[in-house]
């Protein structure tokens, strides 16, 4: 046979390569979707404009609500940009075909996952700019000067979306349609934005509340932004009397290996009897 | 079995030109149970390289089935199958560089633009074509920068093509391809599906329209109930080629037919009867459809 050396690109060069590819074809997918834009942009500053008018929390310490607020927000959007998005997103590509499509060419299974990392990256990147854009105009919140402050601002937001992500693409696959997926993704994501500290003061809650809250990403990268934004003077605050940097760091890189793992074992490309 | 002797007729006449004669596709007793539902039985089927084959059947016969099952999409109950040499449950990615594939299901694509879907796909596959040209084939040479969600039903089903050709694969499986094209659009596609097969290029596609399997395929092969039922040509399937020709005209009292194997002894038969003209004359042979219909309704009889 003359036509068997077709041979394919290898490795994970490739697969980076393509990965790339396939980021900026979802990426530009999303920027032209203007109500998801202008709905995922919006509602952080909403969310902070909103709460900081009618709650008026006195914050021990002298700082604003705003200020304590923030860490809690970028939170949220994080978690919601990377679980939320990716779960659902992902349950009703499964179930429109398009995975179903990409399963039937040479395009690494990897480079899939590497571009919806690529666009969660992306969108949390403009999230935070946004928010802090806006509220540090408006002279809510002031920003850390300090480089090693946005230093752990960046290793959190990355080990946070890749948990995240990792998590959402695992999640994907609970949903049987892609209408089913917002009802199933949804009160996971509201019930560990409740216990994770981001509407209130985490070391307040109940301890059981704060061991269950622990297992979870949610709570470490709250707590991560908290440690950015706030004095250091508020770390004594935190459970632990301290931010807790390598605890952090531990168990958000845990979840992103579980959560890959997980997502290699269970992964499905299509829906139904033969998937 | 009358698949086997219709390859050989194919490879004798010469249409396989340059062709290496190892087949394309090779399956011999499929079977594909879903539980006690059995979706497809005892099925074989041989393919040729640079053969161009059809599979006809009524809804729920099987087709897709056995078309997913090739695809490398679904496992198969029992069988041999063998698609480029491989057996399509243990698909690689150098083999699915070898395949194109058109799915039934259509129009995912949203927010992206045509040109930016060919574009984005060519860069999966070792040798591509280029995407402007397959965007001319396709015919969607005016709607390159529209995007997909404003794409009339047949221009996204054009769209599913192009991204099924882009890889230049040895082998096209294209399943129910034409749904929703015009009939313009219709004589365009194959024209391109022509081309795609004096290139060599070994398709395999199922369809509704009998006179497209005409058209097109050097073979046919019809399915009901998960069975093959035969393989043929389009010319000789069902004993079409010795089936009786209808012979029909206005008698003085209304309409008249006579079946006959010699029409032309029948027509100047009438001739003379009338005198001239035969009012109301026609002669016709069975169509691939009335073979087709004859042969599904003994099936479900």
């Amino acid at each position: 046979m003359t036509t068997s050396t077709v041979r394919v690109a290898r490795g994970p060069l490739h697969a980076a390569r393509i990965g790339w590819e396939r980021g900026k074809l979802e990426i530009r997918e999303f920027l032209r979707q203007r109500e998801s834009v202008v709905f995922t942009l919006l509602f952080p500053i909403i969310l902070l404009l909103f709460f900081t008018q009618i709650i008026k929390y006195n914050i021990p310490g002298g700082i604003s609500f705003a200020q304590y607020f923030v860490p809690g927000i970028l939170a949220v959007g994080l978690f919601g940009a990377s679980f939320q998005t990716l779960a659902i997103q992902i349950s009703i590509e499964r179930e429109k075909g398009i995975l179903k499509r990409l399963e039937g060419t040479p395009m690494p299974p990897s480079s899939y996952f590497i571009g919806k990392i690529i666009m969660v990256f992306t969108i949390v990147i403009l999230e935070t700019a946004v928010l802090l854009g806006v509220s540090a105009a408006l002279g809510k919140v002031s920003l850390p000067s300090d480089a090693g402050k946005w230093l752990t601002w960046l290793w959190v937001t990355v080990l946070g979306v890749a948990a995240g992500s990792v998590l959402g693409m695992a999640f994907s696959s609970l949903a049987r349609s892609g209408k089913a997926a917002p009802a199933v993704v949804t009160p996971v994501a509201l019930v560990l934005q409740f216990i994770s500290g981001v509407y209130f003061v985490f070391s307040q809650s109940p301890t059981w509340l704060q061991i269950s809250a622990s297992i979870f990403p949610l709570r470490w990268i709250a707590q991560g932004y908290r440690s950015v934004f706030l004095p250091d003077s508020y770390a004594q605050q935190e459970v632990a009397g301290n931010w807790e940097h390598g605890r952090i760091a531990l168990v958000l890189a845990a979840w992103a290996i579980g959560g890959l793992l997980l997502t290699l074992r269970t992964f499905r490309w299509r829906n139904g009897k033969d998937a | 079995m009358s698949s086997l002797t219709g390859t050989t007729e194919l490879l004798g006449s010469g249409k396989l030109c340059g062709m290496t004669n190892d087949s394309a596709i090779r399956v011999r007793g499929l079977r594909k149970a879903y539980g006690d539902r059995v979706a497809v039985e005892s099925l074989d089927l041989d393919v040729a390289r640079g053969e161009c084959f059809a599979l006809l059947g009524p809804n729920g016969a099987g087709k897709t089935t056995t078309v997913e099952i090739l695809e490398g999409y679904r496992p198969r109950t029992a069988g041999e199958v063998s698609v480029l040499g491989l057996d399509p449950a243990k698909a690689t990615r150098d083999w699915r560089a070898r395949v194109g594939i058109v799915l039934q299901g259509t129009g995912e694509f949203e927010t992206v633009t045509v040109r930016e879907v060919i574009t984005h796909f060519a860069k999966y596959y070792p040798v591509a074509r280029d995407p402007e040209e397959v965007i001319e084939s396709v015919g969607l040479k005016e709607k390159a920068d529209a995007r997909a969600s404003t794409l009339s039903g047949g221009q996204r089903r054009r769209l599913d093509v192009g991204l099924g050709m882009i890889g230049r694969p040895e082998l096209f499986f294209l399943d129910e391809p034409t749904t929703g094209f015009d009939p313009e659009a219709r004589q365009e596609f194959w024209e391109l599906i022509r081309g795609l097969s004096e290139e060599g290029t070994t398709i395999l596609l199922t369809t509704h329209y009998l006179y497209e399997a005409e058209a097109l395929a050097h073979r046919v092969g019809v399915i009901a109930q998960g069975r093959m039922l035969e393989v043929a040509t389009p010319a000789t399937l069902g004993g079409r080629a010795e089936a009786a020709t209808v012979v029909s005209w206005d008698g003085p009292n209304g309409r008249e037919t006579r079946s006959t194997n010699t029409p032309t002894a029948e027509v100047v038969k009438l001739a003379e009867q009338f005198g001239g003209e035969v009012p109301g004359l026609t002669v016709a042979r069975p169509t691939l459809e009335d073979i087709y219909l004859a042969m599904i309704s003994e099936v479900s009889a």
